[in-house]
This record gives structure tokens, C-alpha cells and sequence, in this order.
């Protein structure tokens, strides 16, 4: 399957979310495809809160079959929750899992006014009711269970999605 | 033969000591006690980890500091946490150890948070549980004897590591009444472990236990010489209660010649930190003036302690 460049989409992402933003708006990013995600969106959007990241670890649905993350990255909300217009940020989106812990440690900070979903790539195979608000690309048909889509970037910061079969 | 605290596939089963704890393993539990800390700045101070989970804390000796700090960590995890008062539970009826762990597996315990003036008594659950194949059952050793203290060894590290970021260019000073502390023995197991090059122990020789070179440190009987151009010094406390006959001759005496005062400190490095596990006895092993001091950091060690025990609790409960 050829992949579209990432530089491309996340042109096209932040282009569908700008009708939709104030400079109060603030990102959030999930560790660790969706804070790279996040930054380069916060600097097209021109946006003024600072960014926030979340690392799911700790609320995971499968802590006690996987485990603990070996290095959990900790979560950062430089920005008062309360009543806020939040997007969540992150590469790919697949069973709807992470968004849905993403969503419960956000609010464990307080009670936001609205929150949205921004991905790059949907990648179908949604195991719960979730889906994004903004979206660069959906793939035509859901990638097989084995297969791995995510955002890498390289030492000169470049962004680039790979696919790896498992 | 394996050890004790490790399951099969080399993780973190039970929490008894940091003797013979692997370096990794040690690294891993102050990395995962980074992110806990900004837990408490949260509106609601709780992660769903232990959702569901029962954390006895089973204390058969007094502790306030310890006990609290692991019911915190415990709640902050979402678990469930029952304190036993020991004292006047079924044990003064005549019930034995393992009877009352027995019947609190019965009761679908998940963890066993156990003090006990005992050296070993929390190795003997654990093997108990093994032996009876409850591996899905923990034990964190929150204080055994003159043995063991590991958690208050661990958030020591955290502390030493937040504030110095290396251990493997300091110069750290254990100071007073060795003999009789577990705190002690646990410091000097993480700090020879996790590389620090020179561990020293100051205190007079009635209070030094007599193989302690063979610990890996380098013996101090003057605080002046002891104590120049340390980087970190680790105040002990002065356990009265454990002492029997006549190991000192007064508390006023032990403080004009071991106790931490502006002065003494003073030969450290300008930059050195002062920790104490707590309770503090002033005027007795640290002066007032050092203990509220700019170079103290013994209250950190307690928030610290609570990120530290919500890691080792995560890490257990995990598997």
C-alpha cells in the first residue's frame, strides 16, 4: 500500500480543523506519534495555550494483562481543564481504546466545555464507540489486526508514516 | 537458587529487600515513580490501576509516616485498602502469623503491606504464599526487624537522584545508629548498587554493627572527617526503644558529638543535601537549625515516598 507523504496530511488536518479553533483551544497530545502530531499542528493553527501530552499507561483497559509501560512518560496539562475547548491528538486511530483512556485521565483534571478528536490516519477495526472530528485520511478498507501503522520521525525531525507487518 | 522477589520471568513479585535487588529493577521503580508525582497536582488525585484490588496494610509494629503514606499510595491507585490494627487484633488472642494472612487470603486480599518488629517476618508470607501457590498474592516489607526498610531505601534514592541527577560521582555519608537501623542497611544496598563510589557510615563504635566494611563502606568514627566534602548526608535516627544497656551515655552527650549541626555541616560540599527517614529527634542526632534549614530536604522525602510506593505497588499489581 503506498502511503501518502505526513508533511501532506497534516497539512490537509490542520487546514479541516481551522474553521473550528480560537486561540484559546487547546491540544493534546498522546505519547508518543501524538505529540509530535500535536506540535506541528499547534504551530500551523497558530494556537496560544500551551501544548498539553497525555501518556495513556496508567489507565490502559489492558494494564493487567500487559502490564506496566517499562518507562511511562507521565502526563503534562499545562492548562486549566475546567471548562476549556480541548482536541485530543494522535497518529492513528484503531480500536477506539486509547482515545477512550485519553478521555478518562482528562477528565480526572476537571470537567472541559468540549473535546474532539484529531487523527491522522483512521485505520478502521474500532472496538468502541469513538470516532475522530477531524481526519486527513481514512483508509478504504480496515489494515488486517497484524499489521502496525504509525507516525516515525527521524534525529532531523522529519515525520513519516510506516506501516510494519508483524 | 532464584530470588525470592522475582517471579519466573524476572519481575518484581514481592518488594522484601533491596539486598541482592537488581540494578534494573531498582532504575525501573524510580522511572516509574516519576510520573506519580504530578498526580497530586490533579483535581482528582486518583489513577484506576488497582481498581478492584484489596491492599491490606498489616502493621504489627507502631508507624505513622509509613502506614499513612502507603494508604495514600494504595488510594491513589483506586485500591481498596484495610488497615489492621495488629495491637489489638486476633494476635493478642493467640493467633499466629500465618493463621491471620490465612485468613485474610480468605477474605480475597491482594496485596500485604506488613511491618513487623520481626527480622524476616514479611520473607516468611512470601514464601508462605508461594508455598501454598497463591502467586496472584504480593508483599511489600514496609519494615522487618534491624533487617529491612526497602521503600524508605527507594524514596532515598529518588530524593538523591532529583537533587544530584548521577549517583556515580557522589560522596554520601550515613550518620548515627547504624546497629539498630533497617533504614540504614537498605541505604547502603541501593547506593552500592546503583554505583554511587563512596558510601561512608559516621558513628560512634557502640553503635556501628561490627562486619559493617564488609557492607561495601568506608567507616567514620568523627562527624570531621566524616563529613568533609560530602555531597549527601543521610541523618539516621536514634532508636532508643531498641536499645538495651548502655550503649551511650546520654542523649545531650550523643548530640555534642554526632549531632548535625550549621557547623558540622559545614565541611560538606557547599551544595550538599540533608535527608532524614523521620521521626526526627532535635537536639538529639540533628539541630533544628539544619532540619528547617535551606539544605534540608526532608519533607520532600516524604511526597516523594508516595510516588516511590504507588510505583512499587503499580509494578506488583501488574501481573
Amino acid at each position: 500500500m503506498q502511503l501518502p507523504e505526513a508533511d501532506q496530511l497534516i497539512a490537509a488536518l490542520a487546514e479541516s480543523m481551522r474553521p473550528r479553533v480560537t486561540p484559546d483551544t487547546c491540544l493534546v497530545g498522546i505519547h508518543t506519534g501524538g505529540v509530535w502530531l500535536a506540535e506541528r499542528l499547534h504551530a500551523l493553527l497558530g494556537l496560544s495555550q500551551p501544548l498539553g501530552s497525555i501518556d495513556v499507561s496508567f489507565y490502559r483497559d489492558d494494564y493487567s494483562a500487559k502490564g506496566l509501560h517499562p518507562q511511562p512518560r507521565g502526563s503534562r496539562i499545562p492548562f486549566d481543564v475546567e471548562s476549556s475547548h480541548i482536541v485530543i491528538v494522535d497518529d492513528v486511530l484503531y480500536t477506539g481504546r486509547t482515545t477512550r483512556a485519553a478521555l478518562n485521565e482528562l477528565f480526572d483534571y476537571g470537567r472541559p466545555a468540549r473535546v474532539d478528536l484529531a487523527v491522522l490516519v483512521d485505520r478502521g477495526g474500532r472496538e468502541l464507540p469513538i470516532a475522530a472530528s477531524f481526519c486527513a485520511l481514512t483508509l478504504p478498507a480496515p489494515l488486517p489486526a497484524g499489521q502496525n501503522l504509525q507516525l516515525e520521525r527521524d534525529d532531523s525531525g522529519a515525520l513519516t508514516l510506516r506501516l510494519i507487518h508483524a | 537458587m532464584r530470588n525470592p522477589q522475582l517471579n519466573k520471568h524476572g519481575e518484581l513479585q514481592h518488594l522484601l529487600t533491596l539486598d541482592g535487588l537488581p540494578r534494573a529493577i531498582i532504575t525501573q521503580i524510580l522511572d516509574t515513580a516519576a510520573p506519580f508525582t504530578e498526580v497530586a497536582e490533579r483535581e482528582v488525585k486518583k489513577l484506576p490501576l488497582l481498581r478492584g484490588k484489596s491492599v491490606f496494610n498489616l502493621f504489627f509494629e507502631n508507624s505513622t509516616r509509613t502506614r499513612t503514606t502507603f494508604e495514600i499510595a494504595a488510594k491513589r491507585l483506586s485500591a481498596d485498602v484495610i488497615n489492621l490494627n495488629v495491637a489489638t487484633s486476633s494476635t493478642k488472642k493467640g493467633e499466629t502469623l500465618l493463621d491471620t494472612v490465612d485468613n485474610l487470603c480468605a477474605m480475597h486480599a491482594d496485596m500485604f503491606v506488613v511491618r513487623h518488629e520481626s527480622s524476616g517476618a514479611p520473607y516468611l508470607i512470601a514464601q508462605h504464599l508461594e508455598n501454598t501457590g497463591r502467586d496472584h498474592i504480593h508483599v511489600v516489607n514496609a519494615g522487618d526487624g534491624r533487617h529491612a526498610h526497602p521503600t524508605q531505601g527507594l524514596l532515598d534514592m529518588y530524593t538523591i537522584r532529583h537533587y544530584k541527577k548521577e549517583f556515580h560521582n557522589l560522596t554520601v555519608a550515613i550518620v548515627g545508629d547504624v546497629l539498630h537501623s533497617r533504614v540504614a542497611r537498605s541505604q547502603i544496598a541501593a547506593l552500592t548498587t546503583l554505583g554511587v563510589p563512596e558510601v561512608r557510615v559516621i558513628g560512634p563504635k557502640t553503635l556501628l554493627p561490627t562486619d559493617v566494611e564488609k557492607m561495601g563502606v568506608r567507616v567514620f568514627h568523627s562527624m570531621e572527617e566524616g563529613l568533609r566534602g560530602v555531597d549527601v548526608v543521610m541523618m539516621l535516627r536514634l532508636q532508643n526503644e531498641r536499645m538495651n544497656g548502655a550503649l551511650l551515655p546520654s542523649p545531650q552527650e550523643f548530640f555534642k558529638v554526632w549531632g548535625l549541626t550549621a557547623e558540622k555541616l559545614a565541611l560538606a560540599k557547599p551544595d550538599a543535601i540533608v535527608m532524614h527517614p523521620g521521626p526526627m529527634n532535635r537536639g538529639v542526632e540533628i539541630d533544628s537549625a539544619v532540619a528547617d534549614g535551606g539544605q534540608a530536604v526532608i519533607l520532600p522525602q516524604v511526597t516523594f515516598g508516595i510516588a516511590v510506593r504507588m510505583a512499587v505497588m503499580s509494578m506488583l499489581g501488574s501481573h
